[in-house]
């Protein structure tokens, strides 16, 4: 398969809301394949914005972005989405759940459009993938119950495990951590820390969690609440050390984000 | 989540109602309300006859008009649900209609398409119409952004989206209102079926029984309509629990 260096290319683009001022003008920016990038910035910055541009559920209104190698123009079955609402069927079981998109594609069929052209339905390793994951992430005990049933960290976890289980080479998460008690958040997050260590995968988070960018980001990008022209863009060591918290190298970088993050509210 | 109603809660409703039903007669002794115990038998032995078949044609009518209010309420109400543009213009006149008993609309019903079955069976439909379509499009509607944002994420385009999030979202919706209207259905029914027909519990009840003062059979039609309701009530109450497993988890 042709591995192009660069799983997100985005190059000059346009974006605003409604007939609003834009959000992004000319804004351009690269994230390499296996790549884990944290983006941070003030409300109404476009955080998540740029996120559901790069899933394709917004389009731009200028400029190109490319995933995979491929200009985007809907959503792209190999990329894999977790927001801050888990967006779980209320009515179905953790299992069903999971099992959601693996359904989709089978609706389908490999077409191309809505799961991969080289999609074979392999119901027996489906099953298996299933099941890994669920065990992976430590909820294969709460298959069978439904979403109201679960903690928000549990029900997170179904929805990272929906995801993973379409195997995606790209994943997008939209603060998926923020509605979480602290413990539960540190921990969730050093399980996708783990998870980007073993798997290799592109990983691109929107937080507005200082610590959060520091801990998932070996790239972290700041954005502006005023128009975004520029990628301004840490390069953050910090992540393959595997430093505590409590370090001081940890703690001096939250320092230093903090200081560029009001840098960027002042030029408003 | 709701509380779920045992067989057992029934069948004990059913027996509480009976003796009651039996204390009542004992007190009042006079013909205009006869023991069960008189009524059974009489109950039993028509409904293999001729009150079977009054049965019968009571309950199609219901029946027909259930699918007749489905099949033009549930598109309706997804697709209103679903553009908001389009509800705000027509929501002041649903909420204006809603209210409004149907069944004095029942001459207008009779002049304008004829004393038929299908009179009747529309007026009931029309009844459930409004029941079915106010709760599927505020299911419809209460449906979360970031639901169908995930969804799409995974691959969904607009077929399976009504597939896997429309369709399941608003069956038991759509079973609730069922349930809770099919008891006005009946009652509008049983007033439908006076006058205008041959066969029906109302025009049994009314016309057949109550009007030659034969009280015994006349409460052989009523027990007909009771279980008529009932029955309509619990299959959907069944269906309701099927589907909707996650509305009665503890």
């Amino acid at each position: 398969m042709n591995r192009p260096e660069a799983m997100i290319e985005i190059s000059g683009l346009r974006f605003a809301h409604g007939g609003g001022p834009p959000v992004f003008d000319g804004f351009s920016c690269s994230l390499r394949r296996g790549e884990t990038w944290t983006v941070i910035g003030p409300s109404g910055c476009g955080k998540t914005t740029l996120l559901y541009l790069i899933a394709g559920l917004n389009h731009p209104q200028g400029g190109k972005i490319r995933v995979g190698g491929q200009p985007l123009s809907r959503p792209r079955p190999a990329t894999g989405l977790v927001l801050q609402d888990h967006g779980l069927l209320p009515w179905a079981t953790v299992l069903d759940n999971t099992c959601l998109g693996l359904k989709i594609r089978r609706f389908y069929g490999p077409d191309g459009r809505h799961s991969p052209d080289n999609h074979l339905s392999d119901q027996k390793r489906e099953e298996e993938r299933v099941r890994y994951w669920l065990n992976w992430l430590k909820i294969d005990h709460l298959a069978a119950m439904y979403p109201a049933q679960l903690s928000r960290g549990q029900r997170q976890r179904a929805a990272i495990a929906r995801t993973l289980v379409m195997e995606p080479d790209l994943l997008l998460m939209d603060e998926p951590f923020s509605a979480l008690d602290a413990p539960i958040r540190e921990d969730l997050q050093n399980v996708m820390k783990t998870f980007h260590g073993q798997s290799g995968l592109t990983l691109f988070t929107v937080t507005h969690d200082i610590e959060e960018a520091v801990t998932l980001g070996e790239k972290i990008l700041i954005l502006s609440a005023s128009v975004n022209t520029e990628a301004t863009i840490v390069d953050n060591q910090q992540f393959h050390n595997g430093t505590s918290r409590q370090s001081p190298a940890f703690l001096e970088r939250c320092v230093q984000l903090k200081e560029l993050l009001s840098d960027q509210a002042g030029r408003r | 989540m709701r509380k779920k109603t045992s067989l057992t809660d029934a069948l004990v409703g059913i027996l509480m109602f009976f003796i009651l039903w039996q204390v009542a007669a004992m007190l009042l002794h006079r013909d205009i309300l006869p023991s069960p115990l008189t009524v059974a038998p009489i109950f039993c032995r028509g409904m293999l006859g001729k009150l079977g078949l009054h049965f019968l044609a009571s309950t199609g009518r219901v029946l027909a008009a259930v699918l007749l209010a489905l099949l033009f309420a549930v598109p309706l109400g997804l697709a209103l649900g679903q553009t908001p543009k389009l509800d705000r213009i027509v929501a002041p006149l649903i909420a204006i209609i809603y209210p409004i008993p149907k069944i004095v609309f029942l001459p207008v019903i009779y002049v304008l398409i004829g004393i038929s079955d299908f009179s009747k069976i529309l007026l009931i439909a029309i009844i459930l119409f409004f029941q079915i379509l106010v709760v599927v499009r505020d299911q419809a509607a209460g449906l979360r952004k970031e639901l169908f944002l995930s969804v799409r994420s995974l691959g969904a385009g607009r077929r399976a989206l009504f597939r896997y999030v429309y369709l399941p979202a608003s069956i038991s919706a759509v079973l609730t209102a069922l349930r809770l209207s099919v008891g006005t259905a009946v009652a509008v029914l049983f007033i439908a079926e006076q006058s205008l027909t041959d066969y029906g519990l109302g025009y049994y009840i009314v016309v057949e029984t109550y009007q030659v003062l034969m009280y015994p059979e006349m409460y052989a039609g009523i027990l007909g309509m009771a279980v008529m309701g009932v029955a309509l009530y619990f299959l959907i109450y069944a269906i309701e629990l099927k589907v909707g497993k996650h509305l009665f988890v503890e």
